[in-house]
């Protein structure tokens, strides 16, 4: 069945079946490379146990169990409480991983009961703004006026009616000692980010912006720079709160969020008429409200 | 002990994804041009499928067995020394 050797066991390996692109992939893999092999992660459904784990083989190099949508969070208390009762607590540390839908909307409840136990759990969320793994449908953190299969744009509606929900907010507002929102542009931030949150003990939460070139609806190429573009335009700022005390923010030049928006096929819709550039003025309140709270401050 | 697990179909051994070979989805086919690399890993280090593989002497290659040909190594190069081509199977 395998071909593999002890020498080219990695923590995240090839040959998994994402598609060409992928910033998940790419976000796994970092995360990975950061925590190192002393991990055990806790996956709900979604693209990410999708794609590595198709049946009998596995891409992870590391241990890894998925049960359901909605109880990641609880199945990573009882990992974290299994191994504290055995006395091998020191022995490895828990990450619970779930995609925005399964954090967002289905496993929240779970995910605040975690966070209010305080259990030691690093619970990552990757933010792919839908439900990508089932054909696109709207999610929690769709952003507002974004296309999806649940909330399609044409002659009635423009897209998404709702904002983003604010997870980061929800989770400092629950006492966290550590919360963060990274992204694959900025792989060395992403990088100290998750060392950070494995120096803490407690729960934690850091959810990763990954571009999907299938959801979005850019060229595959363009991963990288539509995900720097989210974080240049303000519509996804970069930041940390310790002890619920806001601690750094990215400081980037200010982009017009068209710059973002244009090379989406999900957003196509807005540059059709007059209707579509009064949405692009609320997108762009959207973002300059958020470099004014994260004092994301433009550089001249 | 080996045997009985890989009848389990529930546990996978780790790493066993390197059995499928993704090369094949490949349509465009990224090129080094080794002249003009400078080693700096970039390409290696946003490589979403984590096949791309050297170091600062023998500069960067991609495992074309795994590269699925998405051109982001090509995007966030430098000095612009990856071209995308259609590849000729």
């Amino acid at each position: 069945m395998t071909t593999q050797t002890a020498e080219n066991v990695k923590l995240f390996n090839s040959g998994h079946t994402a598609c060409a692109g992928c910033g998940l992939a790419l976000a796994a893999r970092l995360v990975l490379q950061a925590t190192g092999p002393k991990v055990i992660v806790v996956n709900a459904t979604g693209c990410l146990e999708v794609f590595t784990t198709r049946s009998p083989q596995t891409a992870w190099g590391i241990p890894w169990i998925h049960s359901l949508f909605e109880n990641q969070a609880a199945v990573a208390t009882g990992v974290e409480a299994a191994l504290r009762a055995l006395g091998r607590g020191d022995e490895a540390r828990v990450i619970a991983w779930g995609g925005d839908g399964a954090s967002a909307d289905i496993g929240f409840g779970g995910i605040s009961g975690m966070w209010e136990r305080y259990d030691d759990v690093l619970y990552i969320c990757y933010d792919n703004e839908a439900y990508m793994n089932t054909g696109i449908q709207r999610s929690g953190l769709t952003p507002f006026k974004g296309h999806t299969s649940t909330s399609p744009a044409g002659k009635v509606s423009l897209g998404n009616m709702k904002q983003k929900k604010n997870i980061p907010a929800i989770a400092v507002a629950h006492g966290l000692p550590y919360v963060a929102t990274a992204t694959v542009a900025y792989p060395k931030d992403l990088e100290r980010k998750v060392k950070k949150a494995m120096e803490v003990r407690g729960p934690r939460y850091l959810q990763i912006l990954v571009p999907c070139p299938l959801g979005w609806g850019h060229a595959t190429s363009d991963t990288i720079s539509m995900s720097k573009l989210a974080v240049e335009t303000g519509l996804n700022p970069l930041f940390e709160y310790i002890d619920g005390k806001l601690a750094t923010a990215m400081t980037v030049k200010q982009k017009p969020v068209e710059e973002y928006l244009k090379p989406q096929s999900r957003f196509k819709h807005l540059f059709r008429d007059a209707a579509g550039a009064e949405q692009i003025k609320l997108i762009q309140e959207i973002a300059n409200s958020n470099f004014a709270k994260f004092k994301v401050e433009a550089v001249k | 002990m080996v045997a009985k697990r890989a009848k389990n179909i529930l546990i996978g051994n780790p790493g066993t994804s390197l059995a499928n070979k993704t090369g094949s989805w490949r349509v465009f086919m990224p090129v080094y041009d080794k002249t003009k690399c400078t080693a700096c890993g970039m390409c290696s280090m946003m490589c979403p499928d984590g096949c791309v593989h050297g170091d600062k002497i023998k500069k960067y290659d991609p495992d074309y067995d795994y590269c699925k040909g998405c051109g982001v190594c090509a995007k966030v190069c430098p000095v612009k020394c990856i071209t995308m081509k259609e590849e000729q199977k």
